[in-house]
């Protein structure tokens, strides 16, 4: 098929930030299409700007075009002013790299890491001129395959893809190619896209859900069973056991114009077993798994030249736990071969003064603002989250911050969580106050911003069970705080939308029946959901009664025990006899270890794979509670006496 | 001369051509960051509280337009010696123009003398070729006629994001077609600068921009007009001393 560009290039005269769709990043391929090569096109669903950085599309991009029967390319969603001129031109979505229209490719492939972007995956399709539903598809269609953290609930997405990938994509991209490759050598009219789905289908990790149908009594989901013998009952996820086997991307895109997180990026390991129970990242991507620390010290210096980027980060759930994180760290920066001023970045700092002591270390050039986590105001509301931060821990974080020349402290909380009293949600205002307070120790004036989002609840969590605050419950408790907060001078109170996180736990948590609310979202205009411009709650509501489904049903009841899940028959690894128990465990305030550092409690994330943590260190980080996480008596008394030195 | 070992500025001229016309100028200049960096070249950091990189870019190019004349001033520490030769100097403008992304490419490079002003100080007026649809080439001559007789042509255009209404005509140096639909035009750069865009608007409402470049930026010396980095032959043959 011929290039679009002759058609596209008028159109980007009158478009904004038009350099998000010409493609031309240091790193990008220019793959030549052909037989015997399976044509994928990598897209995520959300603008340029936000997609772009995204590492795991990356990943996968590199493998597939370092494959001989293999080609990747790469599209985002076009912003609402270049839509509607691709629309009015008669423009279909295209690919960055050859400017080829969507539907020159063998598989449509969507990274989805977020709910709120499902409209925009309908609306690419469309654009990209590809039947909406799986149903309708032909032989002549393009496969729709979608992977990502959003994966391990697919039902709310399955009337619309050919098939979802679980876990780590790294192994399976290749094997979707192998059984892709022979198909699309037969002759079109004799191919048969239902039996390549039932191939793709004994793929490990692979479920498509055409072959499983949803069966409801009373309104009410009772199972999701395989319509076709030889498919498994349950999908189990993908898990790679070493990420030294794979030390991509090695060529990282560096734009052209500007992105989010426009720096190098090296993930240090993947999975984190710290054990938050809010937490779907941390849950479905067990066990730790670190990169070697050579190996991370060799992707940084080949990047860092390669790309001219003077900033690395260094990713992961939370990096500050990587074994020798300060060694690591210090032989970057102190490499000649880098220069003097490059800067790492730990993008998820652990609470405590330890870790800002290496954050000073590192954040040479430019020391604005510290970001914490705190996520609940109280000890109380952070056992029952197990998220184990002592106050002493944040005071004397947020004590080394300001002491060391930061001006700015962001603290993250969420709102809307299981047994949440009043008291706890005023204990954000009282924490922030008390941030203040040190701070002013040291600097005239601090600004310490508390930043409260709604709280939905996630599959393959412990809180899946739990009933998600109502839009109204969340606001009243966002004016408490606000009412809290208000004459503290330098505290600032910011909040996110929770009309939004009544729409994401519609998408996080339903079942199949949710397809057709999103259709009707999308229908009705709704694209770019995550964008507060774009997004109105109503013509959620709208749809949902259209479909028969409610709010009260979909996202705020509690479940019990027995209820069928949507995503039962898909799993992250987790036996749900352990959700459950630390779920009873949460309610009754009851804390759980990370097992890194010790025994095993069996989540079934490892045992039943027969895989192993891969870390370097066998003992705990030193610092405060998080790092060693075991001192958890003394969590609930506020310290009398602040630590003020600047480093442990 | 200037000190071997001493702070020097070096002024390379490029172009932006193809795909790449639609990044803007804060992007162009992020490539230059990134590829000055790879290049090991001493450039020079200011001091103070948040330091920078000693670059010093010209006019902005408005997004979308090409060009076969940007300009970038580059303070470096250390010997200026590559310019000794023009030899030298060409070697240095392909191996930076190879840390460059497609479609920018560096053309010519040289030490800019002590004492001399920045691009933004010295440039006076640009010279465009600008491709035109929506008129037959009679009526757009006819246009082009009318529009160098006028005294004033006002057009609507944006300033800091507001619409005022501004007189453009004293800014237009020179105007002509060149092909049918093909102007070629002089624009003053101060003291308020015309775009290409602007004046089209000026030519009639009818008069759509299909592409822009940018040919040349021209300084006025004492009424004589020179480049700040002549293309071809001598590095003398530019405004650089
Ligand atoms: S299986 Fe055991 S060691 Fe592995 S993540 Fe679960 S609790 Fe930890």
């Amino acid at each position: 098929m011929d290039s679009l560009w002759p058609k596209i290039e008028p159109l980007l005269l009158a478009v904004q930030k038009p350099a998000r769709y010409i493609g031309g990043e240091q790193g990008a391929r220019r793959p030549v299409h052909g037989e015997g090569r399976v044509a994928w096109l990598l897209l995520y669903p959300d603008a340029y700007e936000v997609g772009l950085p995204n590492q795991g599309l990356q990943i996968l991009y590199e493998i597939l075009n370092e494959r001989p029967d293999a080609l990747a390319e790469r599209a985002y969603a076009p912003w609402t002013d270049m839509e509607a001129a691709m629309r009015a031109a008669g423009v279909p979505l295209f690919s960055l790299e050859n400017h080829l229209p969507a539907r020159a490719f063998d598989v449509v492939a969507f990274n989805v890491s977020a709910e709120l972007v499902y409209t925009n995956l309908l609306n690419l399709l469309d654009l990209g001129e590809v039947p909406l539903h799986a149903a309708e598809r032909t032989a002549a269609d393009p496969l729709v395959v979608a992977g990502g953290h959003c994966a391990y609930n697919p039902e709310p997405l399955a009337d619309f893809v050919d098939a979802f990938v679980l876990g780590d994509g790294e192994e399976v991209v290749g094997e979707v190619t192998d059984v892709l490759g022979p198909w699309l050598a037969e002759p079109a009219a004799v191919l048969d896209r239902r039996a390549v789905l039932c191939d793709l289908a004994r793929i490990e990790g692979v479920y498509v859900p055409a072959l499983y149908e949803p069966r409801y009594e009373g309104g009410r989901l009772v199972a999701v069973e395989p319509v076709v013998p030889d498919v498994p009952e349950r999908i189990e996820k993908r898990t790679v056991a070493d990420l030294a086997d794979w030390p991509y991307p090695r060529h990282q895109l560096v734009p052209l114009t500007e992105v989010v997180h426009d720096r190098l990026n090296v993930e240090v390991f993947r999975g984190c077993t710290r054990g938050c129970r809010f937490c779907q990242a941390g849950m479905i991507t067990r066990p730790v798994r670190e990169r070697p620390a050579d190996q991370v010290r060799q992707m940084v210096r080949d990047g860092l030249e390669r790309s001219g980027y003077e900033e690395v980060a260094l990713t992961s759930l939370s990096t500050a736990d990587f074994s020798g994180i300060e060694d690591t760290v210090r032989e970057i920066v102190e490499d000649p071969r880098h220069g003097e001023r490059v800067s790492v970045s730990l993008p998820s700092l652990r609470v405590d003064a330890f870790t800002v002591g290496t954050a000073a270390q590192i954040q040479r050039v430019r020391r604005t603002g510290l970001t914490f986590a705190p996520e609940g105001g109280t000890w109380r509301m952070r056992r029952v989250i197990n998220k184990l931060i002592r106050e002493e821990d944040l005071y004397s974080a947020v004590d080394a911050a300001f002491g060391q020349g930061w001006r700015r402290v962001k603290l993250y909380f969420l709102i809307g969580l299981p047994t949440e009293r009043d008291e706890d949600v005023l204990g954000i205002a009282e924490l922030g106050r008390r941030c203040v307070e040190v701070g002013l120790r040291h600097q005239r004036s601090v600004t310490v911003v508390a930043s409260v989002g709604g709280f939905v609840p996630k599959p393959h969590t412990p809180f899946q069970w739990f009933g998600q605050d109502t839009v109204g419950e969340l606001h009243r408790k966002v004016a408490l705080l606000r009412e809290a907060a208000r004459g503290v001078r330098g505290l600032t109170v910011r909040w996110h939308d929770p009309e939004a996180s009544a729409a994401e736990g519609i998408a996080s948590r339903g079942d199949r029946r949710v397809g057709a609310v999103i259709e009707r979202v999308w229908r009705a205009g709704g694209t770019f959901q995550e964008w507060s411009e774009h997004f109105d709650l109503t013509r959620w509501q709208e749809a949902l009664a259209a479909e028969g489904l409610s709010l009260e049903d979909v996202c705020h009841r509690e479940r019990d025990a027995d209820e069928v899940l949507p995503w039962d028959h898909i799993s992250a690894g987790l036996h749900r006899d352990f959700l459950w128990d630390d779920w009873q465990q949460a309610l009754a305030g009851a804390v759980v270890e990370d097992c890194r550092w010790t025994p095993c409690y069996d989540c079934g994330a490892c045992t039943g794979f027969g895989l192993e943590h891969v870390v370097a260190s066998p003992v705990p980080p030193a610092g405060g509670s998080q790092g060693t996480g075991q001192d958890l008596s003394a969590g609930d008394r506020v310290p009398v006496r602040l630590v003020t030195g600047t480093r442990p | 001369m200037t000190d071997p070992l001493t702070r020097h500025r070096r002024r390379f001229r490029y172009g932006k051509l193809g795909k790449i016309r639609f990044t803007s100028h804060r992007d162009v200049a992020r490539m230059w960051e990134r590829a000055l960096r790879r290049s090991g070249l001493p450039v020079a950091w200011s001091g103070g509280f948040s330091p920078h990189p000693l670059l010093s870019f010209g006019l902005a190019l408005p997004t979308g337009a090409e060009s076969t004349a940007e300009y970038i001033d580059v303070t470096l520490d250390g010997d200026p010696g590559t310019d000794q030769s023009s030899e030298d100097a060409h070697d240095l403008a392909k191996r930076i123009g190879f840390l460059l992304p497609e479609g920018i490419d560096v053309l010519a490079t040289a030490v800019v003398a002590e004492g001399a002003g920045s691009l933004q100080q010295e440039v006076s007026s640009c010279s465009w070729d600008v491709e035109v649809q929506g008129l037959a080439a009679e009526e757009l001559a006819t246009r082009v006629g009318r529009f160098l007789a006028a005294p004033r042509v006002v057009v609507r255009r944006e300033r800091k994001g507001r619409p005022v209404e501004d007189d453009v005509r004293p800014a237009v140096l020179a105007l002509e077609p060149v092909a049918p639909q093909r102007l070629r035009a002089e624009l003053a750069t101060r003291p308020r600068g015309v775009r290409p865009q602007e004046l089209l608007s000026g030519l009639g409402v009818d008069l759509a921009l299909v592409r822009a470049c940018r040919r040349h930026q021209w300084i006025d010396r004492d009424g004589i007009r020179c480049e700040p980095l002549a293309l071809s032959g001598e590095v003398a043959q530019g405004c650089t001393s």
